[in-house]
Protein backbone atom coordinates (compact mmCIF):
# COMPACT_ATOMS: atom_id res chain seq x y z
CA UNK A 1 0.00 0.00 0.00
CA UNK A 2 1.17 3.52 -0.61
CA UNK A 3 0.02 6.92 0.60
CA UNK A 4 -0.32 10.16 -1.27
CA UNK A 5 -1.17 13.40 0.49
CA UNK A 6 -2.45 16.26 -1.70
CA UNK A 7 -2.88 19.88 -0.57
CA UNK A 8 -3.69 18.75 2.94
CA UNK A 9 -4.72 21.56 5.26
CA UNK A 10 -6.11 21.67 8.77
CA UNK A 11 -7.28 24.81 10.46
CA UNK A 12 -8.35 24.86 14.12
CA UNK A 13 -10.30 28.03 14.88
CA UNK A 14 -8.24 30.19 12.53
CA UNK A 15 -5.01 28.49 13.65
CA UNK A 16 -3.41 26.84 10.65
CA UNK A 17 -2.00 23.59 12.07
CA UNK A 18 -1.22 22.00 8.70
CA UNK A 19 -0.80 24.27 5.68
CA UNK A 20 -1.26 22.76 2.24
CA UNK A 21 1.21 19.87 2.46
CA UNK A 22 1.94 17.41 -0.32
CA UNK A 23 3.95 14.21 -0.14
CA UNK A 24 3.79 10.53 -0.96
CA UNK A 25 5.22 7.38 0.57
CA UNK A 26 5.89 4.46 -1.72
CA UNK A 27 5.04 0.89 -0.85
CA UNK A 28 7.54 -0.55 1.61
CA UNK A 29 9.27 2.79 2.13
CA UNK A 30 9.91 4.54 5.43
CA UNK A 31 9.56 8.28 5.55
CA UNK A 32 10.58 10.35 8.56
CA UNK A 33 8.40 13.28 9.56
CA UNK A 34 10.58 15.78 11.39
CA UNK A 35 10.01 19.18 12.84
CA UNK A 36 9.88 21.12 16.09
CA UNK A 37 7.08 20.57 18.60
CA UNK A 38 3.76 21.95 17.38
CA UNK A 39 4.79 21.97 13.72
CA UNK A 40 1.83 19.81 12.65
CA UNK A 41 3.27 16.28 12.67
CA UNK A 42 0.69 14.76 15.01
CA UNK A 43 -2.17 16.58 13.26
CA UNK A 44 -0.95 15.21 9.92
CA UNK A 45 -0.78 11.67 11.31
CA UNK A 46 -4.21 12.16 12.92
CA UNK A 47 -5.68 13.05 9.53
CA UNK A 48 -4.07 10.03 7.89
CA UNK A 49 -5.49 7.81 10.66
CA UNK A 50 -8.96 9.24 10.06
CA UNK A 51 -9.09 10.75 13.56
CA UNK A 52 -9.06 14.36 12.33
CA UNK A 53 -11.11 15.68 9.45
CA UNK A 54 -8.98 17.78 7.10
CA UNK A 55 -10.17 21.31 6.33
CA UNK A 56 -9.20 20.71 2.72
CA UNK A 57 -7.06 18.46 0.58
CA UNK A 58 -7.09 14.72 0.27
CA UNK A 59 -5.35 11.59 1.45
CA UNK A 60 -5.08 8.79 -1.07
CA UNK A 61 -4.30 5.22 -0.13
CA UNK A 62 -3.54 3.05 -3.16
CA UNK A 63 -5.00 5.87 -5.28
CA UNK A 64 -8.32 5.82 -3.41
CA UNK A 65 -9.51 8.74 -1.33
CA UNK A 66 -9.49 7.90 2.38
CA UNK A 67 -13.01 9.32 2.75
CA UNK A 68 -14.36 6.99 0.08
CA UNK A 69 -12.91 3.88 1.72
CA UNK A 70 -14.88 1.91 4.29
CA UNK A 71 -13.63 2.97 7.71
CA UNK A 72 -13.22 -0.51 9.21
CA UNK A 73 -11.81 -1.92 5.98
CA UNK A 74 -8.96 0.60 5.78
CA UNK A 75 -8.32 0.70 9.54
CA UNK A 76 -7.84 -3.07 9.61
CA UNK A 77 -4.86 -2.60 7.26
CA UNK A 78 -3.07 0.18 9.12
CA UNK A 79 -1.92 0.71 12.70
CA UNK A 80 -0.28 3.23 14.99
CA UNK A 81 2.06 3.21 17.97
CA UNK A 82 2.99 6.10 20.21
CA UNK A 83 4.32 6.31 23.77
CA UNK A 84 1.80 9.11 24.33
CA UNK A 85 -1.19 6.83 24.04
CA UNK A 86 -1.48 3.77 26.21
CA UNK A 87 -3.19 0.45 26.39
CA UNK A 88 -5.64 -0.21 29.25
CA UNK A 89 -3.42 -0.26 32.33
CA UNK A 90 -5.48 -2.71 34.37
CA UNK A 91 -5.45 -5.40 31.70
CA UNK A 92 -2.57 -7.83 31.41
CA UNK A 93 -0.34 -7.73 28.35
CA UNK A 94 -1.94 -10.92 27.03
CA UNK A 95 -5.46 -9.58 27.59
CA UNK A 96 -4.66 -6.34 25.78
CA UNK A 97 -3.19 -8.17 22.80
CA UNK A 98 -6.19 -10.50 22.74
CA UNK A 99 -8.68 -7.61 22.82
CA UNK A 100 -6.89 -5.71 20.05
CA UNK A 101 -6.30 -8.87 18.03
CA UNK A 102 -10.05 -9.51 18.10
CA UNK A 103 -10.84 -5.87 17.26
CA UNK A 104 -8.54 -6.14 14.23
CA UNK A 105 -10.12 -9.46 13.26
CA UNK A 106 -6.77 -11.29 13.38
CA UNK A 107 -6.99 -14.90 12.23
CA UNK A 108 -5.25 -17.55 14.35
CA UNK A 109 -4.93 -14.99 17.10
CA UNK A 110 -3.24 -17.16 19.68
CA UNK A 111 -0.45 -18.06 17.25
CA UNK A 112 -0.08 -14.40 16.22
CA UNK A 113 0.14 -13.24 19.84
CA UNK A 114 2.73 -15.94 20.58
CA UNK A 115 4.73 -14.98 17.49
CA UNK A 116 4.76 -11.23 18.15
CA UNK A 117 5.44 -11.76 21.87
CA UNK A 118 8.38 -13.98 21.07
CA UNK A 119 9.76 -11.49 18.53
CA UNK A 120 9.48 -8.51 20.86
CA UNK A 121 10.62 -10.44 23.91
CA UNK A 122 7.53 -9.72 25.99
CA UNK A 123 6.62 -13.25 27.04
CA UNK A 124 8.29 -12.94 30.44
CA UNK A 125 5.81 -10.25 31.50
CA UNK A 126 2.89 -11.59 29.53
CA UNK A 127 0.59 -11.94 32.53
CA UNK A 128 1.48 -8.68 34.24
CA UNK A 129 -0.83 -5.69 34.15
CA UNK A 130 0.25 -3.20 31.48
CA UNK A 131 0.21 -0.32 33.95
CA UNK A 132 2.83 -2.06 36.10
CA UNK A 133 5.42 -2.26 33.32
CA UNK A 134 8.52 -0.11 32.80
CA UNK A 135 8.60 2.41 29.92
CA UNK A 136 10.67 0.06 27.79
CA UNK A 137 8.30 -2.84 28.39
CA UNK A 138 5.25 -0.64 27.67
CA UNK A 139 6.79 0.56 24.41
CA UNK A 140 7.37 -3.01 23.27
CA UNK A 141 3.77 -3.94 24.14
CA UNK A 142 2.53 -0.87 22.29
CA UNK A 143 4.60 -1.88 19.27
CA UNK A 144 3.24 -5.44 19.54
CA UNK A 145 -0.30 -4.04 19.49
CA UNK A 146 0.54 -1.95 16.44
CA UNK A 147 1.85 -5.01 14.58
CA UNK A 148 -0.81 -7.48 15.71
CA UNK A 149 -2.75 -7.11 12.44
CA UNK A 150 0.38 -7.20 10.23
CA UNK A 151 -0.36 -3.67 9.00
CA UNK A 152 0.47 -2.62 5.48
CA UNK A 153 0.89 0.97 6.66
CA UNK A 154 2.36 1.75 10.05
CA UNK A 155 2.41 5.15 11.74
CA UNK A 156 5.00 5.50 14.47
CA UNK A 157 5.15 8.56 16.70
CA UNK A 158 8.46 8.68 18.58
CA UNK A 159 8.59 4.91 19.12
CA UNK A 160 11.74 5.08 21.25
CA UNK A 161 11.05 8.25 23.26
CA UNK A 162 12.28 8.03 26.87
CA UNK A 163 13.90 4.63 26.40
CA UNK A 164 17.38 3.68 27.48
CA UNK A 165 19.88 3.17 24.60
CA UNK A 166 19.75 -0.61 24.86
CA UNK A 167 15.97 -0.92 24.56
CA UNK A 168 15.87 1.91 22.02
CA UNK A 169 18.37 0.02 19.89
CA UNK A 170 16.38 -3.21 20.28
CA UNK A 171 13.20 -1.50 19.00
CA UNK A 172 14.98 0.22 16.11
CA UNK A 173 16.58 -3.08 15.06
CA UNK A 174 13.24 -4.81 15.26
CA UNK A 175 11.47 -2.16 13.14
CA UNK A 176 14.30 -2.35 10.61
CA UNK A 177 14.01 -6.13 10.31
CA UNK A 178 10.23 -6.04 10.26
CA UNK A 179 9.94 -3.48 7.46
CA UNK A 180 12.42 -5.38 5.30
CA UNK A 181 10.65 -8.66 5.86
CA UNK A 182 7.05 -7.45 5.47
CA UNK A 183 7.44 -4.54 3.03
CA UNK A 184 5.42 -2.33 5.34
CA UNK A 185 5.01 1.36 4.51
CA UNK A 186 6.05 3.46 7.52
CA UNK A 187 5.61 7.09 8.47
CA UNK A 188 7.89 7.80 11.40
CA UNK A 189 7.64 10.98 13.47
CA UNK A 190 10.70 11.29 15.63
CA UNK A 191 13.02 13.72 17.38
CA UNK A 192 15.80 11.14 17.47
CA UNK A 193 17.99 11.94 14.48
CA UNK A 194 20.06 8.76 14.73
CA UNK A 195 16.86 6.78 14.59
CA UNK A 196 15.68 8.70 11.54
CA UNK A 197 18.99 8.23 9.74
CA UNK A 198 18.96 4.54 10.50
CA UNK A 199 15.35 3.76 9.60
CA UNK A 200 14.17 6.24 6.99
CA UNK A 201 14.54 6.12 3.23
CA UNK A 202 13.73 9.82 3.05
CA UNK A 203 12.60 12.62 5.33
CA UNK A 204 10.14 15.47 5.34
CA UNK A 205 10.89 18.55 7.44
CA UNK A 206 7.91 20.49 8.77
CA UNK A 207 7.71 23.88 10.42
CA UNK A 208 4.67 25.99 11.26
CA UNK A 209 2.39 23.52 9.51
CA UNK A 210 4.34 23.62 6.23
CA UNK A 211 6.83 21.28 4.61
CA UNK A 212 10.07 23.25 4.44
CA UNK A 213 12.34 20.59 3.00
CA UNK A 214 12.47 16.99 1.91
CA UNK A 215 14.83 14.40 0.51
CA UNK A 216 17.14 11.66 1.72
CA UNK A 217 19.10 12.34 4.90
CA UNK A 218 22.35 12.65 2.91
CA UNK A 219 20.80 15.08 0.44
CA UNK A 220 19.41 17.34 3.14
CA UNK A 221 22.60 17.33 5.23
CA UNK A 222 24.66 18.15 2.13
CA UNK A 223 22.23 20.81 0.90
CA UNK A 224 22.47 22.74 4.17
CA UNK A 225 26.21 22.24 4.56
CA UNK A 226 26.11 20.47 7.91
CA UNK A 227 27.85 17.37 9.23
CA UNK A 228 24.86 15.49 10.53
CA UNK A 229 21.07 15.48 10.61
CA UNK A 230 20.84 16.91 14.11
CA UNK A 231 22.73 20.07 13.12
CA UNK A 232 20.65 20.31 9.96
CA UNK A 233 17.47 20.00 12.02
CA UNK A 234 18.62 22.79 14.33
CA UNK A 235 19.46 25.04 11.40
CA UNK A 236 16.07 24.49 9.77
CA UNK A 237 14.10 24.72 13.01
CA UNK A 238 15.77 27.99 14.04
CA UNK A 239 15.78 29.59 10.63
CA UNK A 240 13.13 32.10 9.62
CA UNK A 241 13.45 31.14 5.96
CA UNK A 242 11.62 28.44 4.15
CA UNK A 243 14.05 26.32 2.21
CA UNK A 244 11.93 24.34 -0.15
CA UNK B 1 -22.25 -5.35 12.51
CA UNK B 2 -19.39 -7.63 13.44
CA UNK B 3 -20.20 -9.51 16.64
CA UNK B 4 -16.57 -10.54 17.17
CA UNK B 5 -15.62 -6.85 17.50
CA UNK B 6 -18.57 -6.15 19.76
CA UNK B 7 -17.45 -9.08 21.89
CA UNK B 8 -13.82 -7.87 21.84
CA UNK B 9 -14.76 -4.49 23.28
CA UNK B 10 -17.05 -6.11 25.84
CA UNK B 11 -14.20 -8.46 26.74
CA UNK B 12 -11.97 -5.43 27.47
CA UNK B 13 -14.46 -4.28 30.11
CA UNK B 14 -15.16 -7.75 31.46
CA UNK B 15 -11.42 -8.34 31.93
CA UNK B 16 -11.25 -5.00 33.75
CA UNK B 17 -13.92 -6.16 36.20
CA UNK B 18 -12.66 -9.72 36.62
CA UNK B 19 -9.06 -8.55 37.20
CA UNK B 20 -9.99 -6.49 40.23
CA UNK B 21 -11.79 -7.62 43.37
CA UNK B 22 -12.28 -3.99 44.55
CA UNK B 23 -14.12 -3.26 41.29
CA UNK B 24 -16.46 -6.21 41.81
CA UNK B 25 -17.08 -5.12 45.40
CA UNK B 26 -17.68 -1.55 44.20
CA UNK B 27 -20.28 -2.77 41.71
CA UNK B 28 -22.18 -4.66 44.42
CA UNK B 29 -21.60 -2.29 47.36
CA UNK B 30 -23.61 0.77 46.24
CA UNK B 31 -26.80 -1.03 45.16
CA UNK B 32 -26.72 -3.00 48.42
CA UNK B 33 -26.34 0.18 50.50
CA UNK B 34 -29.25 1.69 48.56
CA UNK B 35 -31.41 -1.36 49.29
CA UNK B 36 -30.59 -1.15 53.00
CA UNK B 37 -31.29 2.58 53.15
CA UNK B 38 -34.55 2.48 51.24
CA UNK B 39 -35.50 -0.78 52.90
CA UNK B 40 -35.49 0.89 56.32
CA UNK B 41 -37.23 4.02 55.01
CA UNK B 42 -39.81 1.83 53.31
CA UNK B 43 -40.34 -0.15 56.50
CA UNK B 44 -40.86 3.08 58.47
CA UNK B 45 -43.34 4.44 55.88
CA UNK B 46 -45.39 1.24 55.72
CA UNK B 47 -45.81 1.41 59.48
CA UNK B 48 -46.73 5.11 59.54
CA UNK B 49 -48.45 6.00 56.25
CA UNK B 50 -51.98 5.12 55.18
CA UNK B 51 -51.04 5.48 51.52
CA UNK B 52 -48.39 2.80 51.69
CA UNK B 53 -49.88 0.63 54.40
CA UNK B 54 -51.50 -1.85 52.03
CA UNK B 55 -48.46 -2.31 49.83
CA UNK B 56 -45.31 -3.24 51.61
CA UNK B 57 -42.14 -2.19 49.86
CA UNK B 58 -43.46 0.17 47.19
CA UNK B 59 -40.61 2.59 47.87
CA UNK B 60 -38.06 -0.19 47.96
CA UNK B 61 -39.28 -1.50 44.60
CA UNK B 62 -39.02 2.02 43.20
CA UNK B 63 -35.50 2.29 44.64
CA UNK B 64 -34.46 -0.98 42.99
CA UNK B 65 -35.84 0.08 39.60
CA UNK B 66 -34.29 3.53 39.87
CA UNK B 67 -30.98 1.98 40.84
CA UNK B 68 -31.16 -0.18 37.71
CA UNK B 69 -31.56 2.96 35.60
CA UNK B 70 -28.74 4.66 37.50
CA UNK B 71 -26.37 1.68 37.19
CA UNK B 72 -27.01 1.22 33.45
CA UNK B 73 -26.38 4.89 32.73
CA UNK B 74 -23.34 5.20 34.99
CA UNK B 75 -21.89 1.94 33.63
CA UNK B 76 -22.15 3.26 30.09
CA UNK B 77 -20.43 6.50 31.12
CA UNK B 78 -17.82 4.69 33.21
CA UNK B 79 -16.75 2.43 30.36
CA UNK B 80 -16.27 5.44 28.12
CA UNK B 81 -14.41 7.32 30.85
CA UNK B 82 -12.17 4.28 31.40
CA UNK B 83 -10.86 4.77 27.85
CA UNK B 84 -10.08 8.41 28.62
CA UNK B 85 -8.51 7.69 32.02
CA UNK B 86 -6.34 4.91 30.59
CA UNK B 87 -5.34 7.09 27.60
CA UNK B 88 -6.59 4.33 25.33
CA UNK B 89 -8.94 6.58 23.42
CA UNK B 90 -6.82 6.90 20.28
CA UNK B 91 -6.11 3.16 20.14
CA UNK B 92 -9.83 2.46 20.30
CA UNK B 93 -10.83 4.94 17.62
CA UNK B 94 -8.14 3.83 15.15
CA UNK B 95 -9.21 0.21 15.54
CA UNK B 96 -11.46 -1.06 12.75
CA UNK B 97 -14.61 -0.95 14.84
CA UNK B 98 -17.68 0.98 13.69
CA UNK B 99 -19.38 3.53 15.90
CA UNK B 100 -22.56 1.43 16.02
CA UNK B 101 -20.46 -1.54 17.17
CA UNK B 102 -18.96 0.57 19.96
CA UNK B 103 -22.43 1.72 21.05
CA UNK B 104 -23.78 -1.84 20.89
CA UNK B 105 -20.89 -3.22 22.90
CA UNK B 106 -21.14 -0.55 25.60
CA UNK B 107 -24.93 -1.02 25.70
CA UNK B 108 -24.70 -4.74 26.38
CA UNK B 109 -21.80 -4.47 28.79
CA UNK B 110 -23.59 -1.71 30.71
CA UNK B 111 -26.52 -3.98 31.48
CA UNK B 112 -24.16 -6.75 32.58
CA UNK B 113 -22.38 -4.35 34.96
CA UNK B 114 -25.72 -3.11 36.29
CA UNK B 115 -27.01 -6.63 36.88
CA UNK B 116 -23.81 -7.74 38.65
CA UNK B 117 -24.57 -5.07 41.25
CA UNK B 118 -28.32 -5.13 41.33
CA UNK B 119 -29.28 -8.81 41.28
CA UNK B 120 -27.58 -9.63 44.62
CA UNK B 121 -29.12 -6.50 46.16
CA UNK B 122 -32.61 -7.31 44.85
CA UNK B 123 -32.33 -10.91 46.10
CA UNK B 124 -31.08 -9.64 49.48
CA UNK B 125 -34.21 -7.49 49.84
CA UNK B 126 -36.43 -10.60 49.88
CA UNK B 127 -35.33 -12.11 53.23
CA UNK B 128 -34.31 -8.77 54.80
CA UNK B 129 -37.41 -6.70 54.09
CA UNK B 130 -39.89 -9.20 52.68
CA UNK B 131 -39.92 -7.24 49.40
CA UNK B 132 -39.46 -8.89 46.05
CA UNK B 133 -39.22 -6.82 42.91
CA UNK B 134 -40.06 -10.00 41.06
CA UNK B 135 -43.65 -9.70 42.37
CA UNK B 136 -44.21 -7.27 39.51
CA UNK B 137 -44.26 -10.36 37.30
CA UNK B 138 -43.88 -10.20 33.54
CA UNK B 139 -44.43 -6.41 33.37
CA UNK B 140 -41.15 -6.07 35.30
CA UNK B 141 -39.29 -7.03 32.13
CA UNK B 142 -41.02 -4.29 30.16
CA UNK B 143 -40.45 -1.70 32.88
CA UNK B 144 -36.78 -2.68 32.97
CA UNK B 145 -36.60 -2.44 29.17
CA UNK B 146 -37.91 1.14 29.28
CA UNK B 147 -35.46 2.05 32.05
CA UNK B 148 -32.62 0.32 30.20
CA UNK B 149 -33.24 2.26 27.00
CA UNK B 150 -33.51 5.54 28.86
CA UNK B 151 -30.41 4.79 30.95
CA UNK B 152 -28.41 4.08 27.78
CA UNK B 153 -29.78 7.29 26.25
CA UNK B 154 -28.51 9.31 29.20
CA UNK B 155 -25.17 7.51 28.83
CA UNK B 156 -25.06 8.41 25.14
CA UNK B 157 -25.82 12.06 25.87
CA UNK B 158 -23.13 12.27 28.56
CA UNK B 159 -20.52 10.54 26.38
CA UNK B 160 -21.47 12.91 23.56
CA UNK B 161 -20.68 15.73 26.00
CA UNK B 162 -17.33 14.08 26.76
CA UNK B 163 -16.56 13.97 23.04
CA UNK B 164 -17.62 17.59 22.63
CA UNK B 165 -16.13 19.16 25.76
CA UNK B 166 -13.45 16.66 26.79
CA UNK B 167 -12.82 15.08 30.21
CA UNK B 168 -13.97 18.24 31.99
CA UNK B 169 -17.51 17.11 31.20
CA UNK B 170 -16.95 14.20 33.59
CA UNK B 171 -18.75 15.86 36.51
CA UNK B 172 -21.90 16.14 34.42
CA UNK B 173 -21.69 12.37 33.98
CA UNK B 174 -22.25 11.91 37.69
CA UNK B 175 -24.85 14.65 38.01
CA UNK B 176 -27.00 13.81 34.98
CA UNK B 177 -29.33 11.39 36.70
CA UNK B 178 -29.76 13.41 39.86
CA UNK B 179 -30.91 16.28 37.66
CA UNK B 180 -33.73 14.20 36.17
CA UNK B 181 -34.70 12.30 39.31
CA UNK B 182 -37.09 14.94 40.72
CA UNK B 183 -39.00 14.99 37.43
CA UNK B 184 -39.04 11.22 37.17
CA UNK B 185 -41.61 10.89 39.99
CA UNK B 186 -39.76 7.85 41.25
CA UNK B 187 -40.96 7.88 44.85
CA UNK B 188 -44.13 9.98 44.54
CA UNK B 189 -47.11 10.33 42.17
CA UNK B 190 -46.96 12.94 39.42
CA UNK B 191 -49.69 14.98 41.10
CA UNK B 192 -47.12 16.08 43.66
CA UNK B 193 -45.37 18.17 41.00
CA UNK B 194 -46.58 21.68 40.08
CA UNK B 195 -48.69 21.73 36.90
CA UNK B 196 -45.94 23.28 34.78
CA UNK B 197 -43.45 20.58 35.78
CA UNK B 198 -46.02 17.84 35.21
CA UNK B 199 -46.04 18.73 31.51
CA UNK B 200 -42.26 18.33 31.32
CA UNK B 201 -42.32 15.18 33.45
CA UNK B 202 -44.86 13.51 31.15
CA UNK B 203 -42.42 13.90 28.28
CA UNK B 204 -40.01 11.62 30.18
CA UNK B 205 -40.48 7.85 30.20
CA UNK B 206 -39.64 7.68 33.91
CA UNK B 207 -42.99 9.05 35.06
CA UNK B 208 -44.91 6.47 33.05
CA UNK B 209 -42.67 3.63 34.25
CA UNK B 210 -42.90 4.50 37.95
CA UNK B 211 -46.61 5.38 37.77
CA UNK B 212 -47.22 1.96 36.25
CA UNK B 213 -45.08 0.28 38.88
CA UNK B 214 -47.22 1.89 41.60
CA UNK B 215 -50.38 0.96 39.70
CA UNK B 216 -49.34 -2.70 39.60
CA UNK B 217 -48.38 -2.80 43.28
CA UNK B 218 -51.30 -0.75 44.59
CA UNK B 219 -54.15 -1.85 42.33
CA UNK B 220 -52.88 -5.23 41.21
CA UNK B 221 -53.71 -4.41 37.58
CA UNK B 222 -51.46 -3.93 34.59
CA UNK B 223 -51.99 -1.12 32.10
CA UNK B 224 -50.09 -2.33 29.06
CA UNK B 225 -50.95 0.82 27.15
CA UNK B 226 -48.92 2.88 29.63
CA UNK B 227 -46.07 0.38 29.47
CA UNK B 228 -45.99 0.58 25.67
CA UNK B 229 -46.14 4.37 25.92
CA UNK B 230 -43.14 4.45 28.28
CA UNK B 231 -41.11 2.13 26.03
CA UNK B 232 -42.04 4.17 22.95
CA UNK B 233 -40.89 7.40 24.60
CA UNK B 234 -37.68 5.66 25.64
CA UNK B 235 -37.09 4.50 22.06
CA UNK B 236 -37.56 8.06 20.74
CA UNK B 237 -35.02 9.36 23.28
CA UNK B 238 -32.67 6.49 22.44
CA UNK B 239 -32.74 7.34 18.71
CA UNK B 240 -32.14 10.97 19.61
CA UNK B 241 -29.21 9.93 21.84
CA UNK B 242 -27.63 7.90 19.01
CA UNK B 243 -27.97 10.87 16.63
CA UNK B 244 -26.39 13.24 19.17
CA UNK B 245 -23.53 10.76 19.69
CA UNK B 246 -22.81 10.56 15.95
CA UNK B 247 -22.94 14.36 15.62
CA UNK B 248 -20.52 14.71 18.56
CA UNK B 249 -18.20 12.07 17.13
CA UNK B 250 -17.97 13.81 13.76
CA UNK B 251 -17.65 17.16 15.55
CA UNK B 252 -14.72 15.73 17.55
CA UNK B 253 -13.07 14.71 14.27
CA UNK B 254 -13.37 18.27 13.01
CA UNK B 255 -11.99 19.72 16.26
CA UNK B 256 -9.27 17.07 16.47
CA UNK B 257 -10.08 16.10 20.04
CA UNK B 258 -10.05 12.34 19.37
CA UNK B 259 -6.26 12.22 19.07
CA UNK B 260 -5.39 13.84 22.38
CA UNK B 261 -8.29 12.91 24.58
CA UNK B 262 -6.97 11.95 27.97
CA UNK B 263 -6.45 13.18 31.48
Amino acid sequence: MFIEVKNLTKEFQKNLAVDNINFSIGKGKTVGLLGPNGCGKTTSIGMMLGLIKPSSGEILINNKNLDSLKRDDILSRINFASPYIELPKKLTVRQNLEVYGRLYGVKKLKERIDEISEDLNIKNFYNRKTGELSSGQKNRVSLAKSLINKPEILFLDEPTASLDPDIGDFIRSYIQQYKTKHQVTILLASHNMNEVERLCDSIIMMKNGKIIDRGTCEEIIKKHGRDNLEDTFLKLARSKDEFQ
Amino acid sequence: MNFNKIYALALRHLYLISNSLPRIIDLIYWPTVQIFLWGFISKFFTLNSDYYSNTVGIILTAAILYDFLFRVSISFNMMFLEEIWSRNFTNLFIAPIKINEIITSLTFTAVLRALIGLVPAAVLAIPLFGVSVFKLGLPLLFLLLGLYLFGITLGLLVTSGLLRFGPSFENIAWASLFFLAPLGCIYYPIEVLPNSLQIIAKALPLVHIFEEMRNILLNNTVNYFDIIKSISISIIYFILGVIVFYVSFFGAKVRGTLINMGE
